[in-house]
C-alpha cells in the first residue's frame, strides 16, 4: 500500500490519490509546444470543439428522434424542427457541424502532409488520424441514413450495393449487411445503433490514441526544425520566456488555439443560421420512396472525390480503385522514401506533388457532384487516373529527393 | 511579473464571456427538455355527464391518467351528506352528484379497484381504502383522491380547465 | 521570421471558396434549368374587360355553377360530400366563396370559358375523355365578366385572405399538408374515439384513390416542399407547370401574384415554421460570438506579450 499522509488541503487530498498535479503538468503546463507554428496548428482544437458540438446537439436530437421507417422523417422535420423548443437549432448545428468537420479534417490532414508531420516518429499520429477519418466517414454516412429522406434511402442502397463486389455478385453479403433485401427497418435500426453508440465510442477511443501518439514526439513546427524540448523547456522555466523556442500548452498555446476557435465559431454560426443548404441537401427533404430514384443523387461533398474515382470505370476496376483511394493515404509515411521532414516548399518535386494533389482532389470533388455526362465525365476520368498515378509515383519522387 | 495581473484579468474576462455562452446554451437545452406543445394541448378531456348510470364506476382518461366517474345513488348521497368533507368532494352537474377524481391512490400511485358489493375502492398495493365519495376510509393513503381541474359546461365537464367549483375545492383544501 | 499567416489564410480560404462554388451554385445550376418568372401576367390569355353587373353575375353563377360548386359564404352547400364528388367527377369541385380574390380575374374568365385550355391541360382531354367542368364559351364575354364580377364581390378583401385560405383554395383539393393537419377533404379534426378517426382517414384514402385515377398519380403532400424545392421553383411551377414538367397533368391554376406570395407563406409556415425565431436568435448569436472572438483575441495578445 502506498504511503498516505494527512492532507493539508483539498488539492493535496486529491493529489495524493490521483496525482492531479503531475497529470496537469504532463497534459497542460509542461506540455511544450514549439513557438514557430501558425494558426493551422489550431485545427486540432477546432476539431475537438466541433466534435463536442456534434455530441451535444446529437444528445438533444436523440431525445426526440424515432428510429422507425414510418416515424423517422416526421420525428426530424415535424417534432424536432417545429415542436421542440430550439429543436431547429440542434438540427442545424448538427447538420452544419457534420459537414464543416470534414473541411477542418481535410485542412488538418493536408497541414500534416505539407509539413511532414507523418514521419520521423510521428507515424502513429498519422495512422490514428487516418483511422479517425475512416471513423468519422462511417459516422457521417450512418447519420445521413437517419432522417430517412430520399437521399438517405438511395445513398444507403448504392453504398451497400458496393459490397456485392461487382463481378463477385456477393448479393448475400449485401442482404446480410442490410438485414433485408432493400434498406428497410432492419437497416435503419442498425445504422442508428452504429451512429449513436458504437462509432462514437470508437471515435473517442481513437482520439485518446491520437493524443497519446502525439505526446511523446511532440507537435511539429512550420520550419521542420528538430527542437530539443528539454533544453528549451529549461530556458522557459528559468524565466527566459522570449528566448525559449517553446511555450506551454496551457495557457500559452491554448490562448492562441481559442482565438482561432473564436474566429471559426463566427464562420460556423453564420452557416448555421444563414447558409446551411450545402449541409442539408434539398433532396433529403422528400420522404424516402423505394419506388422512385431522384433525378440526381450524389453523396455529401466530402465523399465526392472518392465517389468520382469509382464512377468513370467499369464496376470491377472502379471498386479496386475506390478501395485503393480509401487505403492509400494511410500508407503515406511508408511510401514517402525521403528522409526530409521539412515543409513541402523546400522539398522540390514533392512540393509540386502536393499542390497538384490538392487541385486534383478539388477537381474530383467538383466532377463527383456534376452529372456524369460529356466534358465532366472526361475531366473526371483524367483526374481519377492522375490521382492513382500520383500515388504510384510518390515513392520514386521522394527517393530522388536530396537531403535538406 | 507586472503582466500577470493584466493577463489574469483578460483571462477571467474571456472566461466570463464564455460563461455567458455556456449559460445561453444551458437555457436552450432546458427549453428543449420541456413538454411539447402537442402534449400540453392534448391536456383537455371533455366528459358528457349524461351517459353515466348511478352506482356504476366508469374509468375515463385525462393526461394519460385514469379518471374515476361514479354517479352517486341516493344511498351514497345520503351517506355523503352525513360527512361535510365527503359532500364537498362531489361535483354537481345538472341535478346529479358525481364522484369525479384521478383514479390513483394518494399513497404511492397504484390504481385502486372498485368493489361493487361494498361501493368502495380497495388498493391492492398496500391495502388503502376510499369510500364512494373518494374520501380515505383506511390508511396508508394520506388524503382522498385528488380531483383534476374541471369546468362545468352545461351537462359536460371539461377536464384541464379551471372552473369556479374546482377553484373553491382547491381553496378549501379538498384537493391539491 | 516573416509572418506567413495571412498568406496561409488566403490559400485556405481560396481553395475552400472554389470548392464551395463548384459543388454548390455551379453544380446545382448544371443540374436544374432556370425558368424565369412571367410575374403572373398570363400573356397567352387575351385581355379581359371587367364589367360591374354583379346582380346579373349572381343570377348566372347560381343557375350555371351551383349544381356542382358550393358557395359557403352564400349558404349554398355542395350537392355531394368531397369523397363522393371526387368519385363522380375525378376531382372535387371547389367552393367558390373566394375564387374572386384567389385567382387572377383574366384567368378566371378564360377558365370559365374553356377550363382545359386555360389550365394548360388540353393534352389530357379529348372527345372521349372530357374535362369534368364543361366549357362556357357559348356565353357572351360580358356575361362571363359579370360572373367574375359577382365572384369578386362575395370574396374576402385581398388583405383578409390568409395564407392558409389561399393555399386551401388554390392547392388544397389535390395536395395534402399533413404538417398542418390539412387533408384534401379538409382539416382533420381531433376525434375522441379511434374508430371515428379511422373512418375519416378512410374517406381521405378513397378521395385520394379518385384523384390518383384522375391525375395519373397522387399529387404529393407539400409539407416539406418549401425546403425540398425552393420558393422560385414553386412559384414558377404554379405559374405554369408545363415549364418545369412538360406533359404534366397538374393544371395551371391561375392564381394572382399576391395569392402566390400567400401560398408560399403558407408553405413556409408548414415546412420552415421557425424561420422568424431562427432570424432573431441568429442575430443575437452572431453578436455574441463576435464579442467572444474579440475577447479571445485580447486574451491571446496578453498571454503572448512576453513570449515574443
Amino acid at each position: 500500500m502506498a504511503h498516505f499522509t494527512k492532507a493539508t488541503s483539498v488539492k493535496d487530498w486529491f493529489n495524493q490519490r490521483l496525482a492531479i498535479e503531475k497529470v496537469e503538468k504532463v497534459m497542460m503546463s509542461e506540455y511544450w509546444i514549439p513557438k514557430n507554428i501558425n494558426f493551422l496548428w489550431a485545427m486540432g482544437m477546432v476539431l475537438v470543439i466541433t466534435f463536442a458540438m456534434l455530441l451535444v446537439s446529437g444528445i438533444f436530437l436523440l431525445m426526440y428522434y424515432v428510429p422507425t421507417v414510418d416515424g423517422a422523417f416526421d420525428s426530424v422535420n415535424y417534432t424536432i424542427m417545429r415542436e421542440v423548443d430550439f429543436g431547429w437549432l440542434w438540427r442545424h448545428v448538427h447538420g452544419v457541424a457534420a459537414s464543416v468537420v470534414f473541411l477542418i479534417i481535410y485542412i488538418h490532414m493536408f497541414t500534416g502532409i505539407y509539413y511532414g508531420s507523418y514521419k520521423k516518429g510521428r507515424e502513429m499520429i498519422w495512422i490514428s488520424g487516418m483511422l479517425l477519418f475512416v471513423a468519422f466517414s462511417a459516422e457521417a454516412f450512418s447519420g445521413y441514413m437517419l432522417p430517412w429522406g430520399q437521399m438517405s434511402y438511395w445513398a444507403g442502397m448504392v453504398i451497400t450495393n458496393l459490397f456485392a463486389g461487382g463481378s463477385l455478385h456477393a448479393d448475400g453479403l449485401v442482404e446480410w449487411i442490410r438485414g433485408d433485401y432493400v434498406p428497410a427497418q432492419a437497416f435503419l435500426g442498425r445504422f442508428f445503433m452504429l451512429h449513436v453508440l458504437l462509432i462514437p465510442l470508437a471515435i473517442i477511443g481513437l482520439i485518446a490514441l491520437h493524443f497519446g501518439a502525439l505526446r511523446i514526439p511532440h507537435v511539429n513546427n512550420q520550419d521542420g526544425e528538430e527542437i530539443d524540448f528539454d533544453e528549451e523547456a529549461k530556458k522557459y522555466l528559468d524565466g527566459k520566456k522570449a528566448e525559449s523556442k517553446v511555450m506551454r500548452f496551457a495557457n500559452d498555446f491554448m490562448a492562441k488555439d481559442l482565438m482561432v476557435v473564436g474566429v471559426f465559431l463566427v464562420f460556423f454560426f453564420y452557416l448555421v443560421f444563414y447558409n446551411y443548404g450545402f449541409a442539408m441537401d434539398p433532396v433529403n427533404f422528400d420522404p424516402a420512396d423505394g419506388l422512385s430514384t431522384p433525378a440526381h443523387i450524389y453523396p455529401e461533398w466530402y465523399f465526392l472525390w472518392s465517389y468520382e474515382i469509382l464512377r468513370p470505370f467499369n464496376i470491377d476496376l472502379g471498386l479496386v480503385l475506390f478501395a485503393f483511394a480509401q487505403v492509400i493515404f494511410v500508407l503515406l509515411p511508408f511510401l514517402d522514401r525521403s528522409p526530409n521532414s521539412v515543409p513541402a516548399n523546400r522539398r522540390g518535386l514533392f512540393g509540386i506533388w502536393f499542390w497538384v494533389m490538392i487541385v486534383n482532389l478539388i477537381v474530383l470533388t467538383a466532377m463527383g457532384k456534376l452529372p456524369p455526362e460529356g466534358i465532366f465525365s472526361t475531366i473526371g476520368l483524367v483526374s481519377a487516373i492522375l490521382f492513382v498515378v500520383q500515388w504510384l509515383a510518390l515513392p520514386f519522387i521522394t527517393k530522388l529527393e536530396k537531403k535538406v | 511579473m507586472e503582466n500577470n495581473s493584466r493577463r489574469g484579468f483578460m483571462g477571467k474576462a474571456f472566461g466570463a464571456v464564455a460563461g455567458i455562452g455556456a449559460v445561453g446554451s444551458l437555457y436552450a437545452m432546458k427549453k428543449s427538455w420541456d413538454p411539447l406543445p402537442s402534449v400540453k394541448a392534448a391536456g383537455f378531456t371533455t366528459l358528457d355527464m349524461s351517459i353515466y348510470e348511478e352506482a356504476v364506476m366508469v374509468t375515463e382518461k385525462w393526461r394519460g391518467k385514469p379518471i374515476f366517474v361514479l354517479k352517486q345513488s341516493a344511498e351514497m348521497l345520503k351517506k355523503a351528506k352525513e360527512n361535510p368533507r365527503d359532500i364537498e368532494r362531489l361535483v354537481e352537474v345538472d341535478g346529479s352528484h358525481y364522484m369525479m377524481c384521478i383514479g390513483l391512490c394518494t399513497h404511492l400511485g397504484c390504481i385502486p379497484a372498485f368493489r361493487q358489493d361494498k361501493n368502495d375502492f380497495k388498493c391492492a398495493c398496500h391495502g388503502g381504502e376510499f369510500d364512494a365519495s373518494g374520501m380515505v376510509q383506511l390508511v396508508p393513503p394520506p388524503r382522498g383522491f385528488d380531483i383534476p381541474p374541471f369546468r362545468i359546461d352545461g351537462t359536460k365537464l371539461v377536464l384541464g380547465e379551471v372552473g369556479p367549483e374546482w377553484q373553491a375545492m382547491k381553496d378549501n383544501g379538498i384537493t391539491l | 521570421m516573416k509572418n506567413k499567416e495571412p498568406l496561409i489564410l488566403g490559400v485556405v480560404v481560396f481553395f475552400t471558396l472554389v470548392t464551395y462554388y463548384l459543388v454548390e451554385p455551379f453544380a446545382h445550376h448544371q443540374m436544374h434549368k432556370h425558368v424565369e418568372s412571367e410575374n403572373f401576367e398570363y400573356a397567352d390569355i387575351a385581355k379581359f374587360t371587367p364589367t360591374t353587373n354583379v346582380a346579373h353575375g349572381k343570377e348566372l353563377v347560381t343557375s350555371n355553377c351551383t349544381a356542382c360548386h358550393s358557395i359557403n359564404v352564400e349558404n349554398m352547400p355542395a350537392p355531394m360530400d368531397p369523397t363522393t364528388s371526387a368519385a363522380t367527377y375525378g376531382v372535387n369541385p371547389p367552393d367558390l366563396s373566394n375564387a374572386g380574390v384567389v385567382y387572377d380575374a383574366k384567368y378566371l374568365a378564360a377558365f370559365i370559358a374553356d377550363p382545359a385550355k386555360a389550365a394548360n391541360v388540353s393534352h389530357k382531354f379529348n372527345d372521349t375523355k372530357m374535362h369534368p367542368m364543361p366549357s362556357y364559351n357559348w356565353m357572351q364575354p360580358s356575361e362571363i365578366s359579370d360572373m367574375v364580377a359577382y365572384l369578386q364581390s362575395i370574396a374576402v378583401k385581398a388583405e383578409d385572405l390568409t395564407p392558409a385560405m389561399a393555399y386551401e383554395n388554390a392547392c388544397g383539393r389535390c395536395h395534402a399538408v399533413h404538417y398542418e393537419k390539412w387533408t384534401q377533404i379538409g382539416s382533420k379534426p381531433s376525434f375522441k374515439h379511434e374508430k371515428d378517426s379511422l373512418a375519416f382517414d378512410i374517406k381521405v384514402m378513397e378521395y385520394e384513390d379518385s384523384i390518383k385515377a384522375y391525375m395519373g398519380k397522387l399529387p404529393p403532400d407539400l409539407s416539406m416542399y418549401i425546403r425540398s424545392r425552393n420558393e422560385h421553383f414553386i412559384s414558377t411551377l404554379v405559374e405554369n407547370p408545363q415549364n418545369h414538367l412538360a406533359g404534366t397533368a397538374m393544371p395551371r391554376v391561375g392564381v394572382s401574384a399576391e395569392t402566390m406570395e400567400k401560398v408560399i407563406e403558407h408553405l413556409e409556415d408548414a415546412g420552415d415554421a421557425k424561420r422568424h425565431e431562427r432570424a432573431a436568435v441568429g442575430m443575437n448569436v452572431m453578436i455574441y460570438i463576435v464579442i467572444f472572438a474579440i475577447f479571445a483575441l485580447l486574451w491571446k495578445k496578453q498571454v503572448w506579450r512576453d513570449l515574443h
